[in-house]
């Protein structure tokens, strides 16, 4: 297990390597600040919800996965779709509805997807997504593979049937997944306390023989260790893992949402704020002699740029072209069972001259 | 050519895709060991071990979840409902996954599922098990509704099913089960999407799928019987249907009724109606009408239910309005 | 006292009469027997005679004016006197009277609107109709679309159509009879069963009515040894062939060359290609041979324009034409109106002669019958020969027997000559 004093005396590989997680943290930051200014400039539409205070479960945990693992998300999943690589561009270009998004404009911020990188898409209904994961996870059991199912959802979500349902399967089948919950203690303006029965998330998975822990999710470090262990559990001989990361989430629930609300003080959100993930991950590797300040603007200015980046090619991009509406509700083919196709419903306008 | 039940004619569909393709496995409840609730699955967990006959808790939501999943990365499971009546509890994921996902996701990701399992109203099951819920879900695009009548098209249209690129809702006849027909040995697919003119006729067109097809044909015969001749076309796929099929037909017949298990708001046979007006305004000279279940939940008592279904007569009574005769 | 002038009988037929000149002006003093005026009758021309002696102190119609027999057309009386009372009373009870309804016309209407359509026994599980449904309910023909479009198709109004669905609604049964779309035909074991008139079934029977019943009809037959027409043909048909033109189309029938030759003795005969006209006779300087058509249910006479200036060929293709387009029910009514004189053709059935029904306002039609080979005296000897018959049908209003026999004797000619023709 790697730890600050080991990287302290580490070769420049681990030191590049903690630089890059910061510059991803970094960049999420930058790029969700931008995403808040172009959702006020009506650049971006319907709902957005921002990772800002989250981004270190997302950069922690996935700097563990192999390129081959699989990850889905619920809809606060910007950061999650940057940390797995998908390029700035096309998750701004998806936010803005753009032919060039990620997922052609279709999807938008809460449907990214980028099926070349296992990353599976955010999805829109709290807990429904929690099933595809195990889905996924027995398909790699059905196929003796190794990789891994990774998921993330909130602590909101634990309270439906689909959380309890999947994670009893994963369960009984002993499948290579890993639940990740982003305890940010509001479930949009419901406190945990009020919505939860038992407050400790992780003791859930006792149900579900399951392994559990609580990490710091402010805390990139303790945030990747405990992700190692749990890939470690779902590589073969494959078993779960629940995982509850506490973390904050230091703006509204969407954009529609004042940073705090009716439901959480001023103080309260101020307080989180002292534990910001990526000035206490700065703050380490300064520590540790990895980065200085100048390095750290240097970076800053680095992803500041990237952003202005995605935010031009965003706006620049064309949208989809109108017959794009009609494509991808079902498979082009069916070629394999000899089928005819024909102009389905689907294919035709809604209204005879349309 | 060998004379199968429609259950064991489902149940060849199911062993010779599975023999196929390594990719397709069936789960469900009671699906293994217990050898399936209606037996469709008899013998398969002896033949294809646990791994691909997968029983699974009572947790509908849970294991379409799993199937979708599960499809999402290439695998081609075939998720059977105990009933369809239990798939109320899944249908987020039918409705929100499985027929979302390829759109969603630009094409990048496709959902190649079957939901299977029987529908409709069997005898005195009461308002919670006797329900059609075919509209629904054609309702939903990215869907396909399969609903096959007889032996031969269970197979043929459940191997289709398995092969096809996208989710497919393959309702079954619970009624159907026992019933007995000529079935192709071996490689039999019958296409998605195309209609079969069961009997042919030239005075009125009877639209009809699934159960309602044998009620159709009855109608049919005694129709005939007072020399009225009609053509029945069993649907097959409720979505995407077989305009072309249906088209031809009233505009030979110039009449339509459509006979539909379910209930008459926005049902199937109102997607048809429309099209039809649509299509073929002209060839009309009658109003199109619809014999549907009772606009009411399943009763118990067995003659309030039977008033509550479709039968012959009603079928024959709609036949003589659209034909001026009533 | 006044006495009123009546328009009288003066034939045993007349009905109406119609005043050609009066022949004592207004004012004019009048004795009994003395010539009032003169009226044209359905035969001829006659004298109206004064009943009453006086001075003619109205004309109460101008000359031109047809009115019924019984209808006041003047007043004789006493000079001065006072005559107001007598023409109000006598407008009022005209007016009253007015081409009496024929009870027989209103038994029909009814009859056809409480008549539900289809088998006696279906017409007993009917609700018992109400009044007679009204077709243009809000002045809209309610009408299935199928029903619309093959009217249109048809040329058929649906104003006139008398529907059987709900609330009138016109369908299809109401356009046409005929397996296809009327069930229940099959009824073993009824004395009989019972159909509705579709519209061309009712068109044919008013139209035929009027012909057979109001039309003076006679008939002129006559034989034509058609021997050098079959030899004519025989040899226009193997031309063809050679030609490389050996379609179907290019062959050349009997009836084609009777069209022909009918056509072209029709422009010698404009007194036979005429229309009655009620109160005139158009005679046609073109000639437009109505063809009869034989159809799934019923006939229907579609028409070679100018047949007299078309070459045989030209005859042949058209005819074959129209006849597939009317059994198609394609024909547009531009293609079956404007005939100036019919040929009807039954030989193809081996009917030796019929008498055909005239097709009005036409004056006449041809009956053409088999061309069979029999024994006759030619020069003396018996030789046997191909010979046709065919009878004229002939309005007697229009054509006179001579005028009718004139025509056929060039008829004959032409066909027994068919040089003469080409």
């Amino acid at each position: 297990m790697a730890t600050a004093k080991t990287a302290r005396k580490a070769d420049t590989r681990l030191a590049e390597r903690y630089r890059a997680l910061l510059r991803q943290m970094q960049l999420i930051r930058r790029f969700e600040e931008k995403a808040g200014e172009a959702y006020s400039l009506g650049k971006i539409g319907g709902f957005c919800h921002l990772y800002i205070g989250q981004e270190a479960v997302a950069v922690g945990c996935l700097s563990q996965l192999r390129p081959d693992d699989y990850i889905t998300a619920t809809y606060r999943e910007h950061g999650h779709a940057l940390a797995r690589g998908l390029t700035p561009r096309a998750v701004m270009a998806e936010l803005f509805g753009k032919a060039t998004g990620c997922s052609g404009g279709k999807g938008g911020s809460m449907h990214l997807f980028d099926a070349s990188r296992g990353f599976l898409g955010g999805h829109g209904i709290v807990g429904g997504h929690i099933p595809l994961t195990a889905g996924i996870g027995f398909a790699i059991k059905y196929r003796e593979q190794d990789q891994v199912s990774v998921c993330f959802f909130g602590e909101a979500a634990i309270n439906n049937g689909a959380f309890h349902e999947a994670l009893n399967m994963a369960g009984i089948w002993k499948l290579p997944c890993i639940f990740i919950c982003e305890n940010n203690r509001y479930g949009m303006g419901t406190a945990l306390d009020r919505a939860t029965a038992t407050w400790n998330i992780s003791e859930r998975a006792a149900s579900y023989d399951m392994a559990r822990e609580v990490v710091d999710g402010q805390d990139l470090l303790e945030v990747m260790a405990a992700m190692e262990r749990a890939v470690v559990r779902a590589r073969r001989p494959a078993a779960p893992t629940l995982l509850e990361i506490r973390t904050y989430r230091f703006v509204g629930h969407s954009m529609s949402d004042p940073i705090h609300g009716h439901y959480r003080t001023k103080e309260e959100v101020e307080a989180h704020r002292k534990r910001d993930p990526i000035i206490l991950w700065g703050d380490r590797l300064k520590a540790d002699g990895l980065i200085d300040d100048a390095g750290i603007e240097a970076l800053d200015a680095e992803v500041k740029a990237a952003v202005l980046d995605a935010f031009e090619f965003a706006e620049q991009s064309p949208d989809p072209e109108p017959e794009a509406l009609w494509d991808h509700v079902y498979a082009p083919t069916g070629e394999a069972s000899g089928i005819r196709r024909q102009a389905s419903p689907a294919a035709l306008p809604p209204t005879p001259d349309a | 050519m060998p004379t199968l039940t429609y259950r064991d004619a489902l149940n060849q569909a199911l062993r010779e895709e599975m023999a196929r393709d390594p990719d397709v496995f069936l789960m469900g409840e009671e699906v293994g060991v217990y050898q399936g609730a209606y037996k469709v699955s008899r013998g398969l967990l002896e033949e294809f071990g646990p791994t691909r006959v997968v029983d699974t808790p009572i947790t509908e939501l849970g294991f379409a979840g799993v199937g979708v999943g599960a499809a999402m990365v290439g695998l081609r499971p075939i998720i059977e409902f105990m009933t369809w009546n239990f798939a109320l509890l899944a249908i987020d994921q039918i409705v929100n996954s499985a027929a979302k996902m390829r759109y969603m996701s630009n094409g990048q990701v496709g959902v190649p599922i079957v939901f299977r399992g029987p529908a409709g109203a069997a005898l005195q099951l009461g308002a919670q098990h006797s329900q059609s819920f075919e509209a629904m879900y054609a309702h939903i695009p990215g869907l396909k509704v399969v609903m096959p009548a007889t032996p031969a098209d269970a197979k043929g249209l459940l191997k289709s099913a398995i092969r096809d690129d996208d989710p497919i809702v393959f309702m079954e006849g619970e009624m159907l089960y026992n019933t007995k027909g000529e079935v192709p040995d071996g490689e039999h697919l019958v296409p998605i999407g195309v209609a079969d003119i069961k009997r042919a006729g030239n005075q009125v067109s009877l639209f009809c799928y699934s159960k309602t097809v044998s009620l159709a044909l009855k109608a049919a015969e005694q129709l005939d019987a007072e020399g009225i001749s009609a053509e029945v076309i069993d649907l097959r796929t409720i979505r995407p249907l077989d305009l072309e099929t249906v088209f031809g037909s009233v505009s030979r017949t110039h009449r339509a009724v459509i006979v539909e298990e379910g209930w008459p708001f926005a049902g199937a046979g109102a997607q048809l109606v429309d099209e039809i007006q649509r299509g073929v305004f002209d060839e009309l000279d009658a109003p199109i009408l619809r014999v549907t279940g009772a606009d009411v939940p399943m009763p118990y008592n067995k003659h309030l239910e039977k008033a509550a279904k479709v039968s012959p007569e009603k079928v024959v009574l709609a036949v003589k309005r659209v034909l001026y005769l009533e | 006292m006044a006495t009123k002038v009546l328009m009288e009988a003066l034939s045993p037929t007349m009905e109406e009469g119609r005043l050609v000149e009066w022949k004592k002006a207004e004012g004019a003093a009048v004795k009994v027997g003395e010539i009032l005026a003169e009226v044209e009758t359905d035969k001829a021309v006659m004298d109206l005679q004064a009943r009453a002696e006086g001075v003619l102190l109205k004309q109460a119609i101008t000359p031109g004016t047809t009115v019924p027999v019984g209808q006041l057309v003047g007043v004789i009386g006493s000079a001065g006197e006072d005559i107001a009372g007598l023409l109000g009373a006598s407008a009022a009870g005209s007016a009253g009277v007015p081409a009496p309804p024929p009870a027989s016309a209103q038994a029909r209407t009814a009859a056809v609107a409480t008549t539900p359509g289809a088998t006696a026994a279906a017409a007993a599980a009917t609700p018992a109709p109400g009044p007679a449904p009204t077709p243009t309910a809000g002045g809209r023909v309610k009408a299935s679309p199928l029903a619309r479009r093959m009217a249109a198709d048809r040329g058929v109004d649906l104003a006139g159509v008398q529907g059987s669905g709900p609330e009138g609604r016109i369908v299809v049964r109401d356009l046409s009879t005929g397996a296809r779309v009327t069930p229940g035909l099959r009824a073993e074991g009824e004395a009989f069963i019972e159909v509705p008139l579709s519209q061309i079934r009712k068109t044919i029977a008013k139209r035929l009515t009027q012909s057979i019943g109001p039309v003076p009809t006679f008939y002129l037959t006559t034989e034509i040894d058609m021997e050098r027409v079959a030899e004519a043909r025989e040899a226009l048909n193997q031309s063809a062939q050679r030609g490389g033109a050996g379609e179907e189309a290019a062959k050349v029938s009997f009836n084609d060359i009777v069209l022909k030759a009918t056509a072209m003795a029709l422009r010698q005969h404009a007194r036979c290609n005429a229309w009655w006209q009620d109160d005139r006779i158009r005679y046609w300087n073109e000639v437009h041979l109505s063809v009869a058509v034989a159809i799934e249910d019923g006939l229907i006479t579609p028409v070679v324009r100018h047949a007299d200036q078309k070459t045989l060929r030209e005859i042949a293709v058209e005819v074959r034409s129209l006849a597939t387009r009317a059994r198609e029910r394609r024909l547009t009514p531009d293609q079956y109106t404007g005939g100036t004189f019919s040929v009807s053709n039954l030989g193809m059935f081996e009917i030796d002669q019929f008498t055909a029904v005239i097709n009005p306002p036409e004056a006449g039609i041809l009956a053409v019958g088999s061309v069979q080979a029999k024994p006759v005296a030619v020069e003396g000897r018996v030789e046997v020969r191909r010979r046709m018959r065919v009878t004229m049908s002939c309005d007697h209003r229009v054509i006179d027997g001579a005028t009718g026999a004139g025509f056929l004797r060039t008829l004959k000619g032409m066909l027994e000559n068919p040089l003469a023709m080409l």
